[in-house]
């Protein structure tokens, strides 16, 4: 019975017309949300959140994941992407006129961003492991006190009055077309090689894979996508300050990474969402709303001595969390595994279930986050 | 063990495939090379041959452009030096490094693959693909699984494999009999023969003096950086120096199969 319906959980998960359908559906559920209200205001927002969340985690998982590197950069490219669009969007387009030139300002956002991560990535990729860690530290560090420096961009104030231009269908459109081209990206010949190079770099070199080329290629890609996350993040809050973007930013989003799993899109879809979902149930009114269903006996005691500190606790609930899960799945949830879905058809039927010594599941439902040409 | 026939072009005889000139590497200020000199003629097995920290890995690695040297390396007549190490791959010269240095968290057929990054000639892959598979059936049977599953000769049989998939015309192989056991060294010999009889050049490099020897046309013994002997195979095996530095005293050439001593 179980095997059974495993072999039709595979068939559905391997079928062709799964991920077009769940395209579609999203598609259209978040307009419908959005646009009918169908859920208030503050879930809507969350949803943004967890969209963003992903775009994050998915390219920071390429550095840090799929090729092995430890970049801390993250936030500051998000920093210099919010900037650049929200300036754009203010002072250059007419966007309050014409407000589909958002996204022009949101791309040119993004293409900034993959500018400065070709200027740091040049120089960074000559060290590697814990030195590229405190050079991108580095890098993060100034972009936030150039930031905070300049008086034309508002210096520590940061900037109001950003029009919010920011819709739930809108980031789901984002968030679809950067996964695609980052799942793209790594089941290209280049991912072959920044795969190659998370396992041995003088090795690829001898393989002829140019090392230097796939690399500064792939922080480019990541940077790009984390100044689209950073427009869609400005134009979110309204309010962008060099504050939000400091080191804390940055280790939230090594969090979803490594929650959901290294060199897996669908895992950094998973961490993203967890995260950022786990961390708003926890808030007390969120709970208190939950539980207010429980008879005063039991509701009261619960609200005076654990909910209504949740505030503090949850700070503390998390972080056990993820130790618990660094214990249990030391990769984290999908680490170096993949969503069939995800996996292009020609790599799925080449590769089966290939994976890590050590682990030890043989669902061939995801495989190995590798490819062919 | 059909051989496969890897190097559909092969250059005009004449010119050695591969010369090195006064060849000399140090790091931190130790020499690890002191003004090494050698020809590798094309088609042939060269060898060479040294202890522990002769510079055998060393001259390889300059070789392939991994470390930094003095002197020159003409690789049919192209001088290498500035030549970064993933361009030398495209000219035609392979290496398969020490210790193999296969990724083990890829399949076997990744890591095959991977040497062809710079290719674009697809059709040619998949032949270049089947030959592999035909010279190692092994590799076949383990496509799918993960390179670090495979036992330690079948790994050396796919760096050795993988070397091939980027069509070298000249194959270096550091060690290649490390690690393994005396048949499994035989059989990856007479691999490394079909392989030159079928016009690839290959220069190995060896602490297995006995068997390389055996099998190398032309031989260079290494001694803390520099090239104390050379000559054909025969000549070293019997040479008395030889015999007594690498191939033990007692060794009368047959059935000898043992590393030198330190």
């Amino acid at each position: 019975m179980r095997v059974a319906l495993k072999k039709h959980w595979q068939r559905a998960l391997d079928a062709r017309w799964l991920v077009p359908c769940l395209l579609v559906g999203g598609l259209v559920l978040t307009f419908a949300i959005a646009h009918f209200g169908l859920l208030n205001n503050y879930v809507q927002l969350v949803l943004i959140y967890v969209g963003i969340n992903i775009i994050l985690a998915t390219s920071l998982n390429l550095v840090n994941g799929y090729m092995g590197e430890f970049s801390l950069a993250h936030a500051g490219f998000m920093a210099v992407g919010a900037y650049s669009s929200a300036l754009l969007s203010m002072k250059v387009l007419p966007v309050a006129a014409h407000p589909a030139l958002f996204h022009l300002a949101v791309l040119a956002g993004g293409l900034v961003t993959a500018l400065l991560g070709l200027l740091v990535a040049l120089p960074s990729f000559k060290v590697r492991g814990d030195y590229l860690a405190i050079v991108t530290l580095a890098f993060l560090m100034i972009v936030k006190s150039a930031l905070e420096n300049i008086d034309a961009i508002g210096g520590p104030r940061g900037i109001s009055g950003i029009p919010r231009l920011t819709t739930l269908p809108w980031v789901f459109c984002w968030t679809v077309a950067l996964l695609w081209l980052i799942r793209n990206f790594v089941y290209s010949c280049y991912g072959r090689g920044v795969l190659a190079i998370r396992e041995d770099e003088i090795a690829s070199d001898l393989m002829s894979v140019d090392t230097r080329r796939v690399k500064v290629l792939a922080f480019m890609l990541s940077a790009f996508c984390a100044g689209i996350a950073g427009a869609l993040f400005a134009h979110l809050l309204q309010f962008i300050s060099p504050r939000v973007f400091d080191v804390v930013k940055t280790t939230e989003i090594l969090i979803m990474v490594y929650l959901g799993g290294i060199a897996s899109i669908g895992g950094s879809i998973l961490g993203a969402a967890l995260y950022t979902l786990l961390l708003e149930l926890l808030r007390p009114s969120t709970v208190a709303g939950l539980l207010s269903w429980l008879p005063a006996v039991v509701f009261d005691p619960l609200n005076d001595y654990f909910i209504r500190h949740l505030g503090v606790l949850r700070m503390i609930i998390m972080p056990l969390a993820l130790v618990l899960v660094m214990l249990f799945w030391p990769r984290g949830i999908l680490g170096l595994r993949e969503f069939r879905g995800f996996i292009p058809r020609r790599d799925r039927r080449a590769h089966g279930a290939a994976r890590l010594k050590g682990t030890d599941t043989h669902d061939a439902a995801d495989s190995h986050s590798t490819r062919e040409t | 063990m059909k051989p496969a026939t890897l190097n559909p072009n092969p250059m005009p005889a004449g010119s050695p495939h591969l010369e090195v000139r006064d060849l000399r590497v140090h790091y931190d200020g130790i020499h690890a090379l002191h003004g090494v000199s050698f020809q590798v003629p094309r088609g042939q097995i060269v060898t060479l041959i040294g202890a522990n920290g002769a510079g055998k890995t060393s001259i390889l690695r300059a070789l392939s452009g991994l470390t930094p040297y003095t002197g020159s390396i003409l690789f049919e007549g192209r001088d290498l030096q500035r030549v970064p190490a993933h361009r030398i791959v495209g000219l035609g010269m392979a290496h398969v490094p020490e210790g193999r240095a296969i990724f083990g968290n890829l399949t076997v057929q990744e890591n095959l693959r991977l040497a062809t990054w710079q290719r674009r000639d697809r059709e040619a892959i998949e032949s270049d693909f089947e030959r592999v598979l035909t010279t190692f059936p092994r590799l076949r049977e383990r496509l799918r699984q993960p390179a670090g599953t495979l036992s330690g000769g079948e790994q050396q049989m796919l760096a050795v494999g993988r070397a091939l998939m980027s069509r070298a015309s000249l194959l270096l192989l550091d060690e290649p009999s490390m690690g393994m056991s005396p048949r499994l060294v035989q059989e990856l010999f007479a691999i490394i023969q079909d392989i030159n009889r079928t016009g690839t050049t290959i220069l190995l490099v060896e602490q297995n003096a006995n068997q390389a020897l055996r099998i190398a046309s032309r031989a260079y013994v290494l001694e803390t950086g520099r090239i104390t002997l050379s000559g054909t195979g025969p000549e070293l095996l019997g040479d008395p120096r030889v015999k007594e530095a690498y191939l033990g005293t007692a060794a009368t050439g047959k059935g000898a199969n043992r590393n030198p001593p330190p």
